[in-house]
């Protein structure tokens, strides 16, 4: 590894496990240790004036684990899938409403107040993860790394609010809890979902799964309709 | 430890190239759904692959670094229609939210019957 590459990697890495620390002591939502070290990171690459380009030298090292860790889903869902069997009816009606709603509720609001529609596409699958979304958003005349840029934001917003909203409105079920979270979130909402417990990270894990299978189907006819 | 990620990246590899065949399914999903039917088939014992994949999803936040720092990209973009942009994904990441929680748990604990065993929910 080239000494660049190394030393971002050590920062992305110490400044995550101090964050995680901060984030367990003072128990406040928009502290989140992926936010946290978003900013800190990009604040330091500002500084030196290093492209983001650089940084992926090493970054790539640490995203390279994103695609085994999805796979690694597979054994909450395995461990629960008793559970997930028999829930299978409502799990596949309510993320059908919710990745319709994902859809229609950013693209509307987004277009009313006169977003380019270049960004409009590429919002349009923000909830699901950065995989689908991408395929989705090319699908549909949009920008990649945009996309890409918006899935995490969304990410990072419904982990953070996610708990919160969900207990306002009395949601409880893990079954429930977690499905949302994976639906609204993909892989941030499903890490938040696990420090729930592991029926609520089984939920999340099969959110991203058929709300991403869902939304990929929907999207461009929705889009298609909503925007002339 | 380093042969559970073996195996993930094996399931990983079989996933992608399916996904290559043009399933509609990136390679991720495909070989999480398949690594989930190895362990229901007994083809995968789970304590081969659990430290690997605890040591991973204990993590899973951490991985999102990368991509989350590319916003910085798309600054000059993002930030000439920021309000709009965070309104609009405000509304939608709570609709979602909302709507899957409570769409969920309303035919989990009302519903269950035609679906669910009784007893199931709590």
């Amino acid at each position: 590894m080239v000494p660049q590459a190394l030393f971002w990697v050590t920062l992305s890495l110490l400044t995550y496990a101090a964050a995680r620390v901060l984030y367990r002591r003072m128990r406040f939502p928009l502290l989140h240790p992926v936010l946290v070290t978003i900013a800190v990171v990009i604040a330091v690459l500002r500084v030196t004036g290093t492209q983001y380009a650089a940084y992926m030298v090493g970054g790539r090292f640490i995203s390279f684990f994103l695609g085994p860790s999805v796979v690694a889903l597979g054994v909450p869902l395995y461990l629960r899938l008793k559970e997930m069997k028999e829930s299978a009816p409502a799990v596949l009606t309510a993320v059908l409403f919710g990745s319709t709603v994902g859809i229609v509720s950013v693209v509307t609001p987004a277009l009313l107040l006169g977003t380019p529609e270049l960004l409009v596409r590429s919002m349009a699958p923000k909830s699901v993860t950065t995989p689908i979304a991408i395929v989705v958003s090319e699908a549909i005349g949009g920008d990649a790394s945009l996309t890409a840029a918006m899935v995490v934001v969304t990410g990072i917003l419904g982990a953070v609010i996610g708990p919160l909203v969900l207990r306002l409105v009395g949601v409880v079920h893990p079954i429930a809890f977690g499905l949302a979270m994976g639906s609204a979130a993909h892989g941030i909402g499903t890490a938040r979902a696990l420090e729930e417990g592991s029926l609520h990270g089984a939920a999340a894990g099969l959110g991203i799964c058929i709300c991403g299978v869902m939304t990929s189907i929907l999207t461009p006819p929705i889009v298609g309709l909503l925007i002339r | 430890m380093l042969g559970g990620l073996g195996i993930l990246l094996l399931f990983l590899s079989i996933g992608e190239a399916a996904s290559a065949l043009g399933i509609g399914l990136p390679g991720n999903v495909v070989g999480m759904l398949l690594l989930t039917a190895a362990l229901a088939l007994g083809i995968v014992r789970v304590e081969r692959v659990r430290q690997a994949t605890d040591v991973l999803l204990d993590n899973l936040a951490f991985l999102f670094v990368p991509p989350g720092v590319g916003v910085m990209v798309h600054f000059g973009v993002l930030g000439r229609s920021w309000v709009a942009l965070s309104v609009a994904v405000l509304i939608s990441t709570v609709a979602v939210l909302v709507v899957t929680g409570v769409v969920t748990q309303w035919l989990l604990r009302r519903g269950g019957r035609w679906f669910a065993q009784p007893g199931n929910e709590r």
